[in-house]
């Protein structure tokens, strides 16, 4: 048994059998072998090249033939590596030397080159990561690996892998795999809310443990504290059979309370609004009482797909959404793609400070076209529903100016070609920039509603890349320079009348919700699977206890402190719930 | 910058044909000309003079088919060698 801790990112526990991914996509089944077997592994890796050769001249002899030498020169090179006895070496000392299975070393060491070349910072040399890749996968497929994407008749298992990527997390099959861990990774990237929003149980941030995986192992994983077993002996895996029936009891528990409003004991009324990502998650949102759509991304409608979706496509997307929430209010938030979020499709040249870049509304307003096309789908949608606008990232006056310009354009465009005007559609900003905070009392003027996105603004304030797992720390939503800025904001809309929500996820944990209640916060929009336990924690409280706490933490001069207090405080209110958590 | 797949293919492709050894040498650092790999990492740019060593029993004739290789220039290579034999 090997216990791991790690940065719990989504909630749940998970029991299944391992699958490694590797860096490129390929599933491995183990990364160990028993000593016993080496000799084995060494003839299965031969085998393995010698097949792997064999279909690579096959490619060669029939591109030869069917397109030309120079196609089939490019196989001839891919055979030469893969006969190369430097790495056959490298390959067979890690089996014999570290019991790696076949499949491991390959990647291994692949990795490694294809790595090292990416990084000479030539475009010829970063292609030749492309063709290490390609007899990567040759020989992975002649060891029997099949790319992750074809895997069938695998049982449920875990993903195991150095990092994820949002598209790649959003493509995971949900009935084949229970939940990941990943080497990489800290809390808040956008891998962590697309696994919140498909309620997959992760844990990232392990550091380096793939080549530690055993034959076929099980592996439990603990989204909730962060723990991952492999290889468990019986007393875990029964102590964790046990939390999980405790878990599914609360659930139901929670979803009881699903039709109660999210009342304090004295009466205090907060609406609670889901975050989604994908319009099937509509259902699960209005089924754990969400009382209208706080926030929708719509970028993800652009990162799965291989081409810019059109405006047609959008409008069907948007109306979907409207007619799926019964009537309930939906933000729509503009394209927020750069930094991690880049599509396959967008034109953006690496940046040496994405965070820093040219992302979210820059882009947009960059490329209005893109976003014209957005509006344009919203606007159509916008007819028979309650749908709100929000531009994402706003830093400066002019660039709101800008994208309402462009948005009173498109209005006017789509009425000159006789579409139906929607009635008055709402437009709001995210306020995640601490620029934007500071500015905040001209910025009301000109919005009718701001939501504030705690993420990008602890990023923004601390200076700290929530995915780095060196910073993470850094970054906290208690800290007090962050409160500071929420109570601002909070002073600011409150007295300017403008609707004030928190779209973070601040707003999902319940004793940070607590205390964003106690800062004047009445609407929060957080992701689905915590909507019930903010409404338990909720009606459990006092508006009293809520302001009392959000008046305490400004007395602490350091984030460590506001946690303690933070923690301790929830265990007095809400013994049960601090348990559990 | 860096040999292109095409020449090292060849180049490791005739090494092998051969029982001598063959190191190629850039910079006092050498690598095992057999090896594609190794070449392909060797990081010369056009132009740069490599040195070619051969040690064994075939070592003229592996020189002598190599040569032609740079020679007749692959595709786009110029680099210009110097040889250099021992046995």
């Amino acid at each position: 048994m090997l216990e791991l801790q790690g940065i719990a990112v989504s909630p749940g526990v998970a029991i299944g059998k391992v699958l490694i991914l590797d860096r490129e996509g390929y599933r491995i089944t183990r990364s160990q072998i028993d000593s016993a077997d080496r000799h084995n592994e060494l003839d299965r890796l031969r085998t393995a090249i010698a097949e792997a050769s064999k279909r690579l001249e096959q490619h060669r002899r029939d591109s030869t033939e069917k397109i030309g030498v120079d196609i089939g020169a490019i196989f001839s090179a891919h055979q030469q590596l893969l006969l190369d006895t430097t790495l056959h070496r490298e390959w067979e000392r890690l089996i014999s030397d570290s019991c790696y299975s076949a499949e491991f070393a390959v990647s291994t060491v692949l990795s490694r080159y294809a790595h090292a070349f990416r990084n000479m910072g030539s475009d010829v040399m970063a292609e030749r990561a492309g063709d290490i890749r390609d007899v990567e996968r040759t020989l992975l497929e002649a060891l029997g690996g099949a790319p992750l994407q074809v895997s069938g008749g695998l049982g449920q298992s875990i993903l195991l892998s150095h990092d994820l990527t949002p598209a790649e997390t959003a493509g995971l099959d949900r009935s084949k795999i229970i939940g990941f861990c990943t080497e990489a990774g800290g809390p808040g990237g956008h891998t962590a809310i697309v696994a919140r929003g498909m309620e997959l149980p992760a844990v990232v941030g392990l550091g380096s443990f793939l080549h530690r995986i055993a034959r076929e192992t099980t592996v439990i994983l603990d989204g909730f504290s962060g723990r991952v077993v492999l290889q468990p002996d019986e007393a875990a895996l029964k102590d964790y059979r046990q939390r999980m029936e405790v878990r599914a009891g609360r659930v139901k528990q929670l979803t009881e309370i699903r039709d109660l409003p999210a009342v304090t004991q004295d009466g205090t009324r907060v609406t609670l609004l889901a975050n989604i990502e994908f319009p099937g998650e509509i259902a699960a949102s209005l089924q754990r009482g969400a009382e209208g759509i706080g926030l929708y991304r719509t970028e993800f409608l652009y990162l799965g797909a291989d081409t810019e979706p059109s405006e047609e496509e959008q409008t069907t997307a948007y109306r979907e959404v409207l007619s799926q929430v019964d009537g309930l209010s939906v933000i729509m938030r503009t394209l927020d793609l750069g930094a991690d979020k880049v599509g396959k499709f967008t034109l953006l040249e690496p940046e040496s400070n994405p965070s820093l870049g040219l992302r979210s509304i820059r882009l947009s307003l960059r490329q209005p076209r893109m976003l014209r096309t957005q509006l344009r789908a919203m606007v159509r949608a916008a007819c028979g529903g309650k749908l709100k606008i929000m531009f994402p990232m706003i830093s400066t006056l002019h660039e709101l100016r800008t994208a309402r310009m462009l948005l009173r354009q498109v209005i006017d465009e789509l009425a000159e070609e006789g579409h139906q005007p929607p009635q008055k559609i709402q437009v709001g900003m995210m306020v995640e920039v601490p620029a934007a905070v500071l500015m905040l009392e001209r910025f009301v003027r000109e919005v009718d509603f701001i939501s504030i996105g705690t993420n990008d603004l602890i990023q923004y304030t601390m200076a700290a890349d929530r995915s780095n797992e060196y910073v993470a720390d850094l970054y906290a939503g208690h800290d007090p320079a962050v409160l500071r800025l929420l109570q601002t904001s909070v002073d600011v809309a409150q007295a300017a009348g403008v609707e004030i929500s928190v779209c973070g996820e601040m707003s999902s944990n319940p004793i940070t919700s607590l205390l964003l209640v106690g800062l004047g916060v009445r609407i929060l929009s957080a992701s689905p699977a915590s909507l019930p336990q903010m409404k338990q924690a909720l009606r459990q409280v006092r508006l009293e206890d809520c302001t009392q706490i959000a008046k305490r933490v400004f007395d602490f001069d350091t984030a460590r402190e506001v946690d303690a207090y933070l923690k301790t405080r929830f265990a007095e209110l809400l013994p049960e719930m601090a348990l559990g958590v | 910058m860096g040999i292109h797949m095409r020449p090292a293919d060849l180049l490791s492709r005739t090494a092998g044909r051969f029982e001598c050894q063959v190191l190629i040498e850039n910079n006092g650092q050498s690598i095992d000309c057999k090896s594609i790999m190794s070449i392909l990492t060797l990081g010369a740019r056009q132009g740069t003079q490599l040195n070619l060593r051969v040690t064994g029993p075939d070592a003229q004739q592996a020189l002598d088919a190599l040569c032609e290789l740079f020679e007749q220039g692959f595709d786009e290579s110029d680099s210009e060698v110097a040889t250099e034999q021992t046995s």
